[in-house]
């Protein structure tokens, strides 16, 4: 297997506070990568950093071979990160297609646009997130669950070949925990690179191929599943112990 | 599509025969009053209204505008058209600098930065001796009238021209990806540059535009009264009224400031001439506030809402 995303040594600080200190990850084309640790562990600073929200102060973001970590957000995305937020932000003032249409035009069919492909398009991705009775809902009306799934929708709509999942299952019942795990593994089979970040441990656990766990800005233990819930450290970040 | 088009060029012809039926030179200056706030207000809708970013000074862009014709009438007696043309090109430069200066910022910087222009401008102008500084300029109009019986009437038609480049501009954007990638800014710009939206750079485009259009509005403004002076072309009002306007008439949808501009400019006008000119600003002001408390999305919102309603 090649490296598609290639961490090295990043640092991030928020003036004082040390929120990410020389983290190095490689993520593995096709792999279903965990990233867990306590909140304010850094977790989500780290896909910032990635995603290009925020700016890395030291070291380097190599995705497909290409230094990425000096490029605005908005041409990652078009190399092929994409992501879901944390805390859901759909564009309220529009359908949900019409939320797909934006990275279908920005991204995928860039200078060439035809109304009628691009929404045959998202129509197709919806079908596939079970969201198609939903495309003309506005999307300031679905619940919980439903903008999660409009969060990977849109996503998925830019054709990443990374996808990172900021905790798409946080406060989901169980059923729509193996929903949203259904997708994520469907999407993994078609090929795509997924990095999933979540506090539900058997989420994690099921998924992951491999884990990292973050606390307080470094990485403190990597392995399988299994490795990682009987390393001592871990349970001492999470448990306090 | 075509029926927009079709509709323009119908106003347009309409504008150029009304000589032949309208002789009152009053009519004229009415109705260029209420093409400049349709301008005015559908330039302001394409960054406040569709991008969600609040210029407050519209002022400074219509000024600039009025300006920029001004010195160039006065030094190269250059011809109108040609004066607006320079006039939303220096306007459109200032919406460009403005914006790269704040837009990379999100939210209420830029409109800030809009007031401080305003004020800065407007004092730069007030010791401009060229254009006549604090005391005004007297513009003497040119004698020979192209196409029209009267100055105002050729006044009245260019400024019906600038107006319906403004709608169809903005029209444009709305139905184009342009228009959907500033409502995604709008509705949430980190969630836009992640879907691979380029956000700053539609940001300065929709800021050049807005400004272009409104120097346009600004660049006859001179001739219209033969007379400039910096206090009443940088004026307040037009700020309010270019924001005002496009709020009370509806902001998602291009025809929604052309609405607002229509019914609160001939409001303005009636109550200008019936009651007093100090009047008029007043009605401006209590129908804002009545709209963003009652009705925030405007009067389309209002007939969404009740057709809606029936259905």
């Amino acid at each position: 297997m090649t490296s598609l995303l290639e961490i090295q040594g990043i640092s991030k600080n928020f003036g004082g506070f040390t929120a990410l200190e020389s983290v190095s990850i490689d993520i593995q084309k096709g792999e279903r990568f965990g990233l867990i640790g306590p909140n304010g562990s850094g977790k989500t600073t780290l896909i910032n950093c990635v995603s290009g929200a925020l700016a890395n102060d030291s070291g380097s973001i190599r995705f497909g071979g290409e230094e990425i970590s000096r490029l605005p957000a908005y041409q990652r995305t078009r190399r092929g990160i994409a992501r879901s937020f944390q805390i859901p932000r759909p564009f309220a003032s529009m359908s949900v297609l019409e939320n797909l249409v934006v990275p279908l035009e920005y991204v995928v069919h860039r200078g060439s646009l035809h109304t009628a492909d691009t929404r045959s398009e998202a129509m197709e991705i919806l079908r596939g997130m079970g969201l198609a009775d939903k495309a003309e809902t506005q999307s300031n009306q679905l619940s919980q669950v439903e903008l999660r799934k409009l969060e990977l929708a849109r996503a998925m709509a830019a054709r990443p070949q990374l996808l990172i999942s900021d905790e798409a299952m946080a406060g989901l019942s169980s059923n729509e925990i193996s929903e949203v795990l259904e997708i994520l593994f469907k999407l993994n089979a078609a090929g795509i690179t997924i990095i999933m970040i979540e506090h539900i441990m058997q989420a994690v656990m099921k998924f992951s191929q491999r884990v990292v766990c973050l606390d307080a800005g470094k990485i403190i233990c990597e392995g399988t599943p299994q490795s990682i819930v009987q390393d001592p450290g871990v349970q001492r970040a999470y448990l306090g112990a | 599509m075509r029926n927009f088009f079709i509709g323009a060029a119908v106003l347009l012809a309409l504008a150029a025969g009304l000589p032949a039926l309208v002789k009152v030179e009053y009519y004229y200056v009415l109705g260029y009053t209420v093409l400049q706030l349709i301008i005015l207000a559908t330039a302001w809708n394409i960054l406040g209204g569709f991008a969600g970013y609040v210029n407050f000074g519209s002022g400074a862009f219509f000024a600039v505008g009025a300006y920029t014709a001004v010195s160039l009438y006065k030094l190269v007696s250059l011809p109108l058209g040609l004066q607006v043309l320079a006039g939303a090109a220096m306007a459109g430069l200032l919406g460009l600098g403005v914006g790269l200066l704040t837009l990379r910022l999100r939210g209420i910087f830029f409109s800030i930065a809009t007031i401080a222009i305003t004020i800065i401008l407007e004092t730069v102008v007030l010791n401009w001796t060229y254009v006549g500084g604090a005391k005004g300029l007297p513009i003497l109009r040119p004698t020979e009238v192209p196409l029209f019986d009267n100055y105002t009437q050729w006044l009245f038609f260019v400024m019906a021209v600038i107006a319906v480049i403004a709608v169809a501009t903005a029209r444009y954007i709305q139905s184009s990806w342009i228009g959907r990638g500033l409502r995604a800014i709008r509705d949430n710009e980190g969630a836009a540059e992640c879907s691979g939206v380029p956000t700053l750079k539609l940001k300065l485009f929709a800021a050049t535009v807005s400004g272009a259009l409104m120097g346009a509005a600004g660049a006859p403004y001179a001739l219209l009264g033969s007379f400039i002076e910096p206090t009443s072309a940088f004026s307040l009002n037009h700020a309010v009224n270019a924001l005002a306007m496009p709020i009370i008439g509806g902001t998602a949808h291009w025809v929604g400031p052309v609405i607002g501009a229509v019914l609160l400019g001939t409001v303005q006008q009636v109550v200008t001439v019936t009651i007093s000119s100090e009047m008029n600003v007043l009605v401006v002001g209590v129908l804002l506030v009545v709209f963003v408390v009652a009705a925030p999305e405007g009067i389309l919102g209002l007939i969404k809402k009740f057709s809606g309603g029936k259905k």
